[in-house]
C-alpha cells in the first residue's frame, strides 16, 4: 500500500501548489511553482510506473517550458495587474466543468487494480514487444514501431509550430529569442 | 472513496487550470493555467495503467505484472506537441505586447475595441496598431 500512499501525499502536494499559482499576483512567482509543479508530476508519474513520461514531463515541462516562461517574461511584464472586481462568471463554469467530469468519472474502475478494463481489451503489446520487435523497453517498441506514424504527426506539428515562431520573430529586428 | 482519490485530485487540479484561464486577463497567467491543465490530463491519462504491484513496462525474467504502455506512448507524443503549442503562445504573447504595449487583457480590448465596434467592416482597425509602432509591414 506504499504506492498508494506516495500517491495520495503527491496528490495533496500538486493541490497546495496548484492552490498557490492560482492565488498568487507575480508572474515570476507563478512560472517557478509551474516549474515545482511538473517535477511533483514527474515524480507521480514515477510512482505510476511511467518512466519515460516522467523523463520527458522532468526535461520538457520542468525544464524547457520554465525556460520558454522565463524568456516571455523578460520580454514582456512580471507583474500581472490585480483584479478589479470579482468574477462569479469563471467559478460557476469551473464548477459546472468539475460537477460534470466527477458525474463522469464516477463510473471509472478503481485505482491500481489490475482488473480495469485497459488491462484485458486491446493490442497486447507487452506480449507482441519481445518476439515482432526485439525490444525490451515496450513503449519504445509502441511508439517507434506500432504507432510511428503518430511520431510522424507530432513532428509534423512541432515543425509547423516552428515555423510559425519563425513567422512572428522575423519582423522583429535584434535577437530571435522566444 | 479512497479508491477513487487519485481521479477526484486530478478533476481538481483541471479545474483549476481552467478557472486560470477564463478568470484571468493576464495572457502569461492565462497559458500557465493551460500548462496546468494540460499537466493534469496527462496524469488522467497515466492513471488507469498503473497496477498496484506492478512495474514499468520495460521487459525483464524477474517481473510479471507491468504497467499498461500504450497510456505511456499517447502522452509522451501530448508533451511534444503541448511544448510546441505553449511556445507558439508565448510568441504570440510577446509580439502582442510589441504591438500593444500591454498583455492584460483588459487593456488590449480598450485599445482597439471602440473602433471594432463603429465598425466592424474595417478589420484593418485591429492591425493598426502594429503600425504604430512601426514594426508593421515588411521585415528590416
Amino acid at each position: 500500500m506504499i504506492e498508494t500512499a506516495v500517491t495520495i501525499i503527491l496528490l495533496l502536494l500538486l493541490g497546495a501548489v496548484t492552490i498557490g499559482i492560482v492565488r498568487v499576483r507575480g508572474l515570476f512567482a507563478a512560472v517557478v511553482l509551474l516549474g515545482i509543479y511538473s517535477l511533483l508530476m514527474a515524480t507521480l508519474f514515477i510512482v505510476l510506473d511511467a518512466v519515460d513520461v516522467a523523463m520527458t514531463e522532468a526535461a520538457v515541462g520542468a525544464g524547457v517550458s520554465t525556460v520558454f516562461f522565463l524568456g516571455a517574461l523578460s520580454l514582456t511584464d512580471t507583474v500581472e495587474a490585480s483584479a478589479k472586481r470579482p468574477q462569479i462568471m469563471p467559478v460557476v463554469v469551473a464548477l459546472v466543468t468539475a460537477g460534470a467530469l466527477l458525474w463522469g468519472l464516477s463510473d471509472l474502475p478503481e485505482f491500481g487494480s489490475p482488473n480495469q478494463p485497459i488491462h484485458s481489451q486491446g493490442a497486447d503489446y507487452l506480449a507482441r514487444s519481445i518476439p515482432e520487435t526485439g525490444i525490451a523497453n515496450v513503449v519504445s517498441a509502441v511508439l517507434a514501431s506500432y504507432r510511428s506514424f503518430d511520431t510522424l504527426g507530432e513532428t509534423t506539428v512541432v515543425f509547423t509550430a516552428g515555423i510559425g515562431i519563425l513567422a512572428l520573430l522575423r519582423r522583429r529586428r535584434g535577437e530571435g529569442k522566444s | 472513496m479512497i479508491a477513487h482519490f487519485s481521479q477526484i485530485a486530478t478533476v481538481f487540479l483541471m479545474v483549476a487550470g481552467l478557472y486560470v484561464v477564463i478568470a484571468r486577463g493576464n495572457l502569461i497567467k492565462k497559458l500557465i493555467g493551460l500548462s496546468l491543465f494540460q499537466t493534469s490530463v496527462y496524469l488522467l491519462y497515466i492513471l488507469p495503467g498503473k497496477v498496484l504491484g506492478g512495474t514499468a513496462p520495460i521487459l525483464d525474467a524477474g517481473y510479471s505484472v507491468y504497467a499498461n504502455p500504450l497510456p505511456h506512448v499517447l502522452i509522451l507524443t501530448a508533451i511534444v506537441v503541448g511544448i510546441a503549442t505553449l511556445a507558439l503562445g508565448l510568441t504570440l504573447v510577446v509580439r502582442i505586447k510589441e504591438a500593444y504595449g500591454t498583455i492584460e487583457e483588459d487593456e488590449i480590448f480598450a485599445k482597439d475595441g471602440p473602433r471594432a465596434k463603429v465598425d466592424p467592416k474595417v478589420s484593418k482597425a485591429s492591425v493598426s496598431p502594429l503600425n504604430k509602432t512601426g514594426r508593421g509591414g515588411k521585415s528590416a
